[in-house]
């Protein structure tokens, strides 16, 4: 259970002691004890605990898969840093940092099967990463170039979505047409702990038990919805919710990529096998702003950051990988090496990103001719033109 | 050719459609077994299935936001809002998502959802069950909006609107689903989905109207035609984009303009036709444009409907306006502003 209650008004925080292997799965109509607890596979000082329920999930997670996962993670925090450096430097408009929430990202993302459906909100770019998504694509939004970054088909991932919790119901939807398809994919949708107040998503578990709909919704609870503490959002852990529409539900340490790992892949192989719907609150913390545009420092306690700084998702990894004797110099130097790499070339594209056309503004507004736009494309256009003659005969 | 009516018209061209296409689904309130609360899904469940005809929880932004989801699949969702007052709950899906995700995407993601909407008053009914929202929606880019006016058009633009890569709302008119008329199945399209209609051939006023006062504008032709009126009648079909090459035409033989809807005046797609067409040929207008269209009210409780409701003698004054007729409201404006 929480041992560390955080200050007033943050609400239920993460309980990173004492959960030991304890199961945190909550099944329709189970009593609720249990329920606040978290699923956790490494502590925050890098210690591997057994666990009767999730060990066997993440079996073949041997040395060297750790070593993949700990090599996502230092690499999309590079990225996220370069990301942010960008802005900073006037190169892209706004960031939203996801800082500290690298576990819960790559855990549930490395889970993921190619035929699966994600659809998230704009901070999950590790997930993206996991996707295969091109570097210069996740800029290409924040750098005003386009309205979105990717073909979503492409990797099977939506592109960012801003309305809160609206995804949610997109991925439930999509869960439906994997059902009419007679296919074992699954949906997933991420959100943060302010989208739970969203009609969307509470619409979303309705829909989504009514038609046991193989979705799985990943709440990151990083305590923030901009400057609004977790408490305002949720009187009780939000993972509590979910039963009461008939969805199992796990509360899992969201800065243990290993038990985020293991949840998602029971959730995964739940939805497969026809079981439907379950909801996992990854318990993680913001520890950047909510975006660049954002000043944390107005709102929150520092000790809040020292304290979450201290459970670190890569810190505890990289603790438990040299109590494994697997992280030599050599091997840090390479992980280093190849961050900075990805982060050379996040930066490269963005910089050669090629600028929009003018008539770019009116392009895909309707997949068929559209009388009233074209009447107005072919008037600005011409317009355009006119400066362009002016300036042609004023150099004659 | 058979004769249906209106609400047959929709059924039979949506099973048309389902019978052609396996990735439509319809989806709503009540629309399974019930087959709808005005019966215009009856039968399909039982025809198609549950999985293609789905009773959907009684939530307006979840049945819009999944259809949505479906369409992210490959799917071609027709999703019925049970009365024009229950949108709104929907409104940040279709605005937000509907509309904007070919555009977002760079046109990766096609959204070909089909919304239909009983739209309309008359029938009697309490609060929020005869609104006319379609301004609303011919304001977002991204949708393309249309009404039908009579069961050959039902049948018809219920496909065409279905078989559009777009989004379409689709607003059929409440009070006449129980109207009769031919249907031939069997022909292909007339005209395309976007195009206007001309209905009644005239020489002195056009009117524009669109779904359920096509009707009552042609009534109101028949009896300027008595005045010896000429009175021209367009249905206009399609209201995001409105064709109005067809208006202009007319307007450019007529020299006046009388627009009649429903909705509220203010903001409404009257406006939108009064400037549109003055910009497209001022210099052809022997008078403004003139608007016959509900009040700027919260739509009346059903004892004072008709009053808001534009009828044939309001759409005959907008006429006797146009022509400036010694019995029309401008007279009265002219006495009122004598007063003032």
């Amino acid at each position: 259970m929480a041992q560390d209650e955080a200050r007033p008004g943050s609400g239920s925080t993460s309980g990173d002691h004492g959960s030991g292997p304890a199961s945190g799965t909550v099944h329709p109509g189970a009593a609720h004890e249990g329920a606040d607890e978290l699923v956790q596979l490494i502590d925050p000082h890098g210690v591997r605990h057994a666990d009767v329920r999730y060990d066997e999930l993440v079996a073949d997670v041997d040395g060297p898969a750790l070593r993949r996962l700990y090599e996502d993670m230092v690499v999309v925090r590079r990225i996220d840093a370069e990301a942010t450096a960008l802005q900073r430097q006037g190169e892209l408009a706004l960031w939203p940092p996801l800082l500290g929430q690298e576990a819960a990202q790559i855990g549930s993302g490395r889970a993921l099967r190619a035929d699966d459906f994600v659809f998230s909100s704009y901070r999950e770019n590790g997930v993206a990463y996991c996707r295969g998504v091109d570097l210069t694509d996740i800029l290409r939004v924040w750098r005003g170039n386009a309205s979105s970054g990717w073909d979503p088909y492409s990797i099977n991932m939506a592109t960012p979505q801003v309305i809160i919790g609206a995804q949610s119901l997109h991925a439930t939807g999509y869960a439906m047409g994997i059902i009419h398809d007679g296919a074992d994919s699954v949906a997933v949708a991420y959100f943060g702990d302010g989208a739970t107040s969203q009609g969307d998503v509470n619409e979303a578990m309705v829909f989504a038990a009514s038609y046991q709909a193989p979705v799985i919704f990943f709440c990151q609870n990083n305590h923030w919805a901009i400057s609004e503490p977790v408490g305002l959002q949720a009187h009780v852990p939000i993972a509590r919710r979910a039963p009461g529409f008939g969805i199992p539900s796990v509360r899992v340490d969201g800065n243990d990529v290993l038990a985020c790992l293991a949840v998602t892949r029971e959730a995964l192989a739940r939805a497969r096998a026809g079981g439907g719907p379950t909801f996992i609150e990854a318990v993680t913390y913001r520890m950047g702003p909510h975006t660049t545009a954002d000043d944390p420092t107005r709102y929150r306690d520092p000790n809040e950051l020292e304290d979450w700084a201290a459970r670190d998702p890569l810190a505890r990894l990289a603790a438990l990988l040299d109590s494994l004797g697997l992280l030599d110099a050599d091997y840090a130097d390479s992980v280093k090496a190849k961050a900075d790499a990805t982060a050379a070339t996040l930066r490269e594209g963005c910089l050669a990103m090629p600028e929009p056309a003018p008539s770019d503004v009116f392009r895909h507004v309707y997949s068929e001719p559209n009388s009233w736009l074209d009447r107005q494309q072919d008037h600005y256009e011409r317009y355009l033109a006119s400066f362009a003659q002016a300036s042609q005969e004023g150099s004659r | 050719m058979p004769t249906m009516t209106f609400g047959r018209a929709i059924n039979a061209g949506l099973r048309r459609a389902m019978d052609d296409d396996p990735k439509v689904v319809l989806m709503g309130e009540d629309i399974g077994k019930l087959g709808g609360v005005f019966r215009i899904t009856d039968g399909l469940q039982k025809d198609f299935g549950a999985h293609r005809v789905l009773d959907t929880p009684l939530a307006e932004a979840g049945i819009m936001g999944t259809a949505v989801g479906l369409a992210y699949r490959g799917y071609r969702p027709v999703v019925e809002i049970q009365f024009d007052g229950f949108i709104y709950p929907a409104f940040d899906q279709i605005v937000c998502q509907v509309a904007k995700l070919h555009y977002r995407t760079q046109g990766a993601v096609k959204m070909p959802i089909t919304i239909r909407v009983p739209f309309g008053g008359g029938i009697g009914s309490p609060e929020h069950h005869s609104e006319s929202p379609e301004a609303y929606f011919t304001h977002t880019s991204g949708l393309r909006v249309v009404s039908v006016s009579n069961p050959q058009d039902a049948y018809t633009m219920i496909q065409q609107a279905i078989a559009s890569d777009d989004p379409v709302l689709y607003f059929e008119p409440k009070r006449r689903y129980h109207v009769k008329g031919e249907v031939d199945e069997a022909a292909p399209p007339s005209s395309a989905m976007g195009d206007a209609r001309v209905v009644v051939e005239g020489t002195d006023v056009t009117l524009v109207a669109y779904g359920p006062l096509v009707s009552t504008a042609r009534d109101a032709a028949i009896a300027a035609s008595d005045d010896g009126i000429s009175v021209e009648v367009i249905d206009l079909r399609s209201l995001a984009p409105i064709d109005f090459r067809t208006v202009e035409a007319s307007v450019r033989r007529t020299g006046r303009l009388v627009i009649t809807h429903e909705a509220a005046q203010s903001g409404g797609l009257g406006a939108e036709i009064a400037a549109s067409i003055t910009e497209r040929c001022f210099d052809y207008l022997e008078h403004a444009p003139v608007r016959v269209t509900g009040f700027d009210i919260p739509y009346p409780y059903s004892k004072l409907e008709f009053h808001h409701l534009p009828d044939l003698d309001r759409i005959l004054d907008g006429v006797d306006r146009v022509l400036r007729r010694p019995n029309s409201l401008s007279a009265l404006d002219a006495d009122a502003a004598v007063q003032r």
